[in-house]
């Protein structure tokens, strides 16, 4: 079984050129057919290759499939290599197995879109390079899967692309994941130049020998493979991105920019975690940076009036709970939280598709109201999802893995992280249950259908099981790769952090049930006192980071183009450019359509050729 | 009899050519360019048959022959292009189907 371990990624690609060749000449049906059919093998290779894998583990838990050695030059002789341990293995699984749910989803929510065929393509290319990027055994193939995942973000956020906004947050998202793709591919030069392999095993192999704890070249390395993850994993403070790619189908929100893609700066993190303990300063600000993004992100989730921009935001915040996990060196709790994240995050994405779908298209939260009646299974959903984002106690999936990161933070001696963490999670309370209320409690404003089918129950009802308590007992067969966490086997303290945490959530759904259910008086006086209008508009405008990066970089930069676009060099190349169009005007005016302007000339030619052939 | 000098021959040949080459560019009726072509085409013939008989060799009269047959091939297109030009412009001017320019 596990020899077929090429077909997990090797099934969507076949998908996607299907889809992209056949483009216009194959049916709705068939696209779909096809597009859902191809990740769902590859769903079901990925567990067959995993249970081969537990049942029958070799000596490191790993297994290896060489495909094919694909260059050399001089000494980098990267090999194409496949690896499957618990690390891609739950990636794959989270990949393949959310992927197909949403995959089924889709194929409900762009029926009848003109674009159907293509967007599956899309979407099957993403799988593919998804699965490339995490099953690579080598950082060169991480990084082309990295790059890969980039495109069909593009691809599938300007994937309505008639809209030329749709179009503009696809090149934002592209042009911010690229500033922190540079600094990862000058980062990866660094450790080639150091190491002389970019094979992860190798290079994590001899790290430690090579390096110092706390050299200057390992902790510029780390930084640099920090700055990509940032830009991929939209952290402060390459995050303005990820609200903007809302643009595109909700689907794709839900694949994308919730479950797998900004996952994998996390992914990077754990992978090379061993130049990350090499390097504790840059450790440190992996959780810094997560604790700082996920309480802006909750701020600024408190204000969104648009649905699929809050549960970015809350995306962005549990991002910065799996970033502050790594920090604290509670490394398995991080794969852990994305997983269970992977679940509930999709699960919300995906009924908030319904949602909006069902409302016509309609994404503002204070549009819509009272619909618990007429989309019962999404608003099951969301209540089951929007719980599991909150961590409430025992119930949820989330509750398990937030809680254990916060207690290994707290055991690991991070006050500063875990009191984050908590504050963060209060606000997460809030703002979900600010929008739960909002959109399924008081009054209707607007008439709503619900949809039906196979395709559309289906991944909801898989996805709702696995946001409770089910999902929190699936534990990632992690602990071959990544050592354990600081607080394991916590005891009585570890009870109390999920006591206190448990309780914040609580308390902070209880807070948004006192301010957004009944007639909201005290949230409406809040938007227009002196304090409160200005602090809304700051948190709306997530701390104004669009503003200065519009500031500091885009004007600049546009100004600069301006100024640049007539300079000395420019202008010799035009000017060379107007002579030619010149000596074309000038060209043209002898054709003159008379037959006999052309016989003279033919005439004085062969004159001419003669005269010169005669007196030479 | 003596022949023909062969500069006579030849000069009557370029008058010939001349005279059609002067026809085809000032004249605008087509009919007429036409003629002037078959009158520079019997000119290089007459050119040839004399060339041919100065140095007693039959290939001038090929070459005649060949010409003729050019001729023929050269007024049947030319007159089909004709009753094309009559047909779509309702005029013999050639100047009138200038429509290709620039």
């Amino acid at each position: 079984m596990l020899n077929l371990l090429f077909l997990v990624f090797l099934s969507p690609l076949l998908g996607f050129l299907i889809l992209s060749l056949g483009r216009g000449r194959i049916s709705q049906n068939l696209a779909g057919v096809i597009g859902v059919g191809s990740i769902g093998i590859s769903a079901l290779v990925t567990l067959g290759c995993g249970i081969q894998l537990l049942t029958h583990p070799s000596a490191d838990g790993a297994y290896t499939q060489l495909l094919w050695q694909w260059m050399q030059v001089g000494s980098f002789n990267p090999r194409f290599a496949l690896r499957l341990d618990g690390l891609s293995l739950t990636m794959c699984g989270v990949i393949t197995g959310v992927g197909f749910l949403i995959h089924l989803f889709a194929s409900w929510y762009m029926r009848g879109d003109e674009g159907f065929t293509r967007f599956f393509s899309y979407m099957n290319l993403f799988v593919a390079s998804m699965l490339f990027l995490v099953l690579g055994d080598n950082l060169l193939f991480l990084y082309f899967g990295w790059e890969g995942v980039g495109l069909c973000s593009y691809l599938l956020i300007g994937f309505w692309y008639q809209d030329p906004a749709n179009g503009s947050a696809a090149r934002k998202a592209f042009i911010v994941t690229r500033v922190g793709d540079t600094f990862m591919a000058i980062g990866l030069f660094l450790l080639f130049r150091e190491l002389g392999t970019l094979d992860i095993q190798q290079a994590m192999a001899t790290a430690p020998g090579h390096f110092e704890v706390g050299s200057k070249t390992v902790t510029a390395i780390a930084f640099l493979l920090l700055g990509g993850a940032v830009g991929k994993s939209a952290q402060l403070p390459l995050q303005t991105w990820l609200p903007d790619a809302m643009a595109g189908p909700t689907p794709v929100s839900a694949l994308i920019h919730a479950a797998t893609m900004v996952t994998a700066g996390v992914y990077l993190i754990a992978r090379t975690r061993v130049l990350f303990e090499l390097a504790p300063l840059a450790l440190h600000w992996v959780g810094i940076v997560g604790a700082a993004t996920l309480l802006l992100a909750g701020f600024t989730a408190l204000v969104q009036t648009d649905i699929k921009r809050i549960l970015a935001y809350s995306t962005m915040s549990q991002i910065g709970y799996m970033f502050l996990a790594l920090g604290a060196g509670a490394w398995q709790a991080a794969i852990f939280h994305l997983m269970t994240h992977a679940f509930f995050k999709a699960l919300l994405f995906l009924s908030a598709g319904a949602v909006i779908l069902a409302c016509h298209h309609e994404q503002d939260i204070f549009k819509m109201g009272g619909l618990r009646k007429k989309l019962p299974l999404p608003f099951w959903s969301f209540i089951v999802g929007g719980s599991a984002l909150c961590a409430v106690p025992y119930l949820t999936a989330g509750f398990y893995s937030k809680d254990e990161i916060l207690w290994q933070a707290f055991a690991g001696g991070h006050i500063d992280l875990f009191l984050a963490g908590l504050f963060g999670a209060f606000l997460t309370s809030i703002y979900t249950f600010r929008l739960i209320f909002t959109v399924f409690f008081g009054k209707e404003h607007s008439a709503a259908h619900s949809g039906h089918g196979i395709s559309y129950t289906l991944p909801l009802a898989v996805l709702l099981l696995l946001s409770t308590f089910v999902g929190g007992m699936i534990h990632p067969p992690l602990s071959l790769v990544l050592p354990a966490g600081p607080g394991e086997g916590g005891g009585e303290m570890e009870h109390k952090i999920a006591l206190l945490s448990g309780t914040v959530a609580i308390l902070g759904i209880a807070l948004a049930g006192l301010l957004f259910l009944g007639d909201r008086r005290f949230v409406k006086w809040l938007n227009n006192s002196a304090l409160g209008e200005p602090l809304g508009r700051f948190f709306g405008a997530a701390f104004g980071f669009d503003w200065l990066y519009d500031k500091l970089f885009v004007r600049p930069f546009l100004w600069f183009v301006r100024v640049n676009a007539s300079d000395y060099l420019d202008r010799g190349i035009m000017a060379a450019a107007g002579s030619l169009q010149s000596l074309n005007g000038e060209l043209t005016k002898t054709q003159t359509g008379r037959i006999r302007w052309y016989a003279a000339s033919v005439a004085a030619g062969a004159v001419l050729v003669i005269a010169v052939a005669a007196l030479t | 009899m003596t022949p023909v000098p062969l500069e006579h021959s030849l000069l009557l040949a370029g008058t010939l050519f001349s005279l059609g080459l002067l026809g085809i560019l000032v004249r605008r009726n087509i009919l007429f360019v036409l003629m002037s072509i078959e009158v520079m085409m019997n000119a290089a013939a007459l050119a040839f048959v004399s060339a041919g008989s100065r140095w007693a060799q039959p290939d001038g009269q090929i070459m005649f022959i060949l010409i003729l047959t050019l001729a023929a091939a050269e007024a049947s297109v030319g007159l089909a292009l004709l009753l094309q030009l009559h047909r779509r412009f309702k005029t013999l001017d050639t100047d009138a189907a200038s429509e290709m320019k620039g």
